[in-house]
């Protein structure tokens, strides 16, 4: 029931053996796609790379990357003005300065878990006399449903809908993070949606990468696309997934984007703030602004100062190194957001312990 | 909010958390000669071993495409008590039922219930019936507890896996579990998945029937909540062995690993309702798999792997590169109420 197909056989192997058989100047490869590390780490493909070839998670998770500050924003809704929360479930695990969402829920906040932002306008609808927020975090990949909900919350005349955005986009986090490797596994699905021009003319800046799909074959074959082009020496762009990535990218989700939202600074967690790396409500739909509309103040926000997951985002260390990871830090009970979603760098070493 | 104050949908899940609740609550409180960690307790009943057990329902939504709470409620108890080797005899079942339920479902139920018992040959000889007010139970919950009679020289137990053993799975894995998921329409994702539910006292029989030694068969277990993965994790702990499986060995329907791959699942963790873990030694696993793959619902029986003495505990899995990598252990709330 599993037989590959010949073809892909024979591409998988020769990958393989390029990969493999890497020996020249070391090589780090950054994956910033949470499918990507989670994958990576099931098919045990780092015990395949030779010494000189090192594959370093980047922030590729949506939560992840998601400051204390965005939670105790959160909180302060749920808490001080009584709103509504809906959220994907893994953000009620991620703990702000004080407590996480899953504690103010116990505490008798309304915390509701939905599958997609459309839920969350479905729940506002069946629930006229309750404010709702959803929790807007994600990439290019999610960013468009969040702004679908707010055209089905203006559709509907919703006055009780709000969207608390956090929402990124890649681009910035690509320059920012170029110091710390030598070339990008851009995210298959994210270019999905942006299309490969940006991408492409990165290189103008000396940025390279090749975007990866999610099979073993194309995994193998992306990274053996970066060692063949690593040592020509120049800065390159393939894209390694076409059967889904094209040149535009789905024209119809980046106009919803661009008409809801407009690019914002964002901070970023242990990245710091990054200009205009973020997405926000554009001031025609203020009125879905959480911020705006509940005039949520600057808060205090602080992250437990022994987490180093900022540094693991970085690849600056490894998940191990950090004193917290394993001992006060499991998948169970997170202290960093890298621990919480299945998809980030500390949960996935925690789940693959070494053999 | 910790898990040891209060309970939490994980300890529901059939994971670590639920073996610490039965461990913490149940057991200390119970604990006697006869209590079980086997999916049945095994009771001297005069000449005979009689295998007894009990099973709660609360399956949402309760009709899914191959079967609903009735039909599946029969499968599981029945299922249970095969697993221990025994031939199902009597059943009973409890029902606790929201005012408004539609008398016409009821009826649809129960039908399913007469049909599957009719063809895992027990009878239902004992009932109850409450009615709880609206919104105090969603629907319907069904609980069933069985007996049945062991066959003689049958001895399976999560205990007796041992170094060397193939393990075998009856057919193409994690279809309940994934049926459940689409049929919520939570996640608007289309698929024609099935569920695996069905009886298979029937199969276990002949499985028995079919080797010298029934001794032989060393284990079996239906891999419900929790999926394979569960299923096994707890054998390697029960048994203090470590199992090793191929990855391109595991059968997994396309739709079923398509739904997994959208939503970051592992097939492995997804319940089966028609699917057993057997447990024995490689030189009689070909003649298991013979008689497995006559039945119709063993067709797509295959050996997936083996029990190793070394990591205990663990499990390995060949990927489909060739490398090895520890399958994570479950933890906290995958899918509630799939069962």
């Amino acid at each position: 029931m599993n037989e590959m197909p010949t073809k892909t056989n024979e591409a998988l192997q020769k990958a393989r053996a390029i990969v493999t058989g890497y020996r020249g100047k070391p090589l780090r490869i950054m994956e910033v796609c949470g499918t990507h590390t989670h994958e990576i780490f099931r098919l045990g493909l780092r015990q395949l790379l030779p010494a000189d070839l090192t594959l370093i998670s980047g922030p590729g998770c949506p939560v992840c990357v998601t400051p204390v500050r965005f939670i105790d924003e959160a909180l302060y809704l749920a808490l001080q003005c009584h709103v509504t929360i809906c959220t994907f479930g893994d953000l009620v695990r991620v703990p702000g300065t004080k407590q996480d969402l899953g504690a103010a829920r116990a505490q008798g906040a309304r915390v509701q878990i939905v599958y997609t932002p459309l839920d969350a306008v479905s729940y506002a609808r069946e629930h006229p006399a309750e404010d709702v927020a959803f929790l807007a975090v994600g990439f290019e990949t999610t960013t468009p449903a969040a702004c679908l909900a707010v055209k089905r919350a203006e559709a509907l005349g919703l006055t009780n809908f709000t969207l608390l955005t956090a929402n990124k986009t890649m681009d910035a986090a690509y320059l920012a993070m170029s110091g710390s490797c030598d070339a990008y596994l851009y995210p298959g699905h994210v270019c999905a949606i942006t299309g490969t021009k940006k991408l492409a003319a990165l290189t103008s800046q000396g940025i390279s990468g090749v975007v990866a799909g999610f099979t073993a074959s194309e995994l193998l074959t992306a990274l053996a696309v970066i060692v063949e082009k690593s040592r020509q020496g120049q800065p390159f762009f393939v894209n390694g997934y076409p059967r889904v990535v094209t040149e535009a990218g789905s024209p119809a989700a980046q106009k919803l984007v661009q008409t809801y939202m407009e690019p914002c600074d964002a901070e970023w967690r242990g990245l710091g703030t990054m200009k205009a790396s973020g997405l926000a409500l554009r001031p025609a739909f203020a009125r879905f602004d959480a911020r705006k509309r509940y005039e949520i103040p600057d808060l205090d926000s602080q992250a437990n100062p022994a987490c180093r997951c900022g540094e693991i985002l970085q690849g600056k260390c490894l998940p191990t190194e950090c004193p917290l990871y394993g001992k006060l830090c499991t998948p169970e009970h997170p202290v960093g957001a890298c621990m919480v979603s299945r998809e980030g760098a500390c949960s996935a070493y925690y789940q693959y312990a070494a053999l | 909010m910790s898990d040891t104050d209060t309970i939490t949908l994980a300890h529901g899940a059939g994971g670590r958390q639920t073996a610490a609740l039965i461990d913490n609550v149940f057991a200390r409180h119970f604990r006697n000669p006869e209590f079980t960690s086997d999916d049945a307790a095994i009771l001297p009943l005069g000449n005979t071993r009689a295998a007894f057990t009990t099973d709660g329902f609360i399956v949402s939504p309760w009709r899914f495409p191959g079967g609903n709470i009735g039909k599946l409620s029969i499968c599981g108890t029945v299922n249970d008590l095969a697993c221990m080797g025994a031939v199902p005899r009597y059943l009973s079942c409890a029902f606790q039922i929201e005012e408004g339920f539609a008398m016409e479902d009821l009826q649809a139920i129960a039908a399913a219930m007469a049909k599957t018992a009719a063809e895992a040959g027990v009878r239902i000889v004992a009932g109850d019936t409450k009615v709880a007010g609206r919104g105090q139970v969603d629907h319907i919950f069904i609980t069933t507890t069985g007996i049945g009679e062991v066959l003689a020289g049958a001895e399976p137990s999560g205990s007796r896996a041992r170094p060397g053993d193939a393990v075998i799975v009856t057919g193409d894995i994690g279809r309940h579990g994934c049926a459940i998921l689409l049929a919520r329409e939570d996640f608007g994702i289309e698929a024609e998945v099935t569920s695996d539910c069905a009886p298979l006292s029937g199969m276990v029989r002949q499985l028995f029937d079919a080797v010298a030694d029934r001794k032989a068969i060393h284990t079996v277990r239906d891999a419900t909540r929790g999926g394979v993965g569960t299923v096994l994790y707890e054998i390697a702990r029960e048994s203090r062995v470590g199992v090793r499986l191929k990855a391109a060995a595991i059968p997994v329907q396309p739709a079923v690993k398509g739904v997994c791959g959208m939503l970051g699942l592992e097939p492995l963790y997804l319940a089966c309702e028609g699917r057993l873990v057997i447990l024995a030694p490689q030189d009689i696993a070909p003649q298991l798999l013979t008689t497995l793959r006559e039945d119709p619902r063993g067709r797509d029986a295959a050996i997936i792997g083996c029990i190793t003495d070394d990591p205990v505990g663990s499990i390995i899995v060949e990927t489909e590169l060739g490398t090895q990598t520890l399958l994570p252990e479950p933890g906290g709330e995958l899918l509630p109420r799939i069962c």
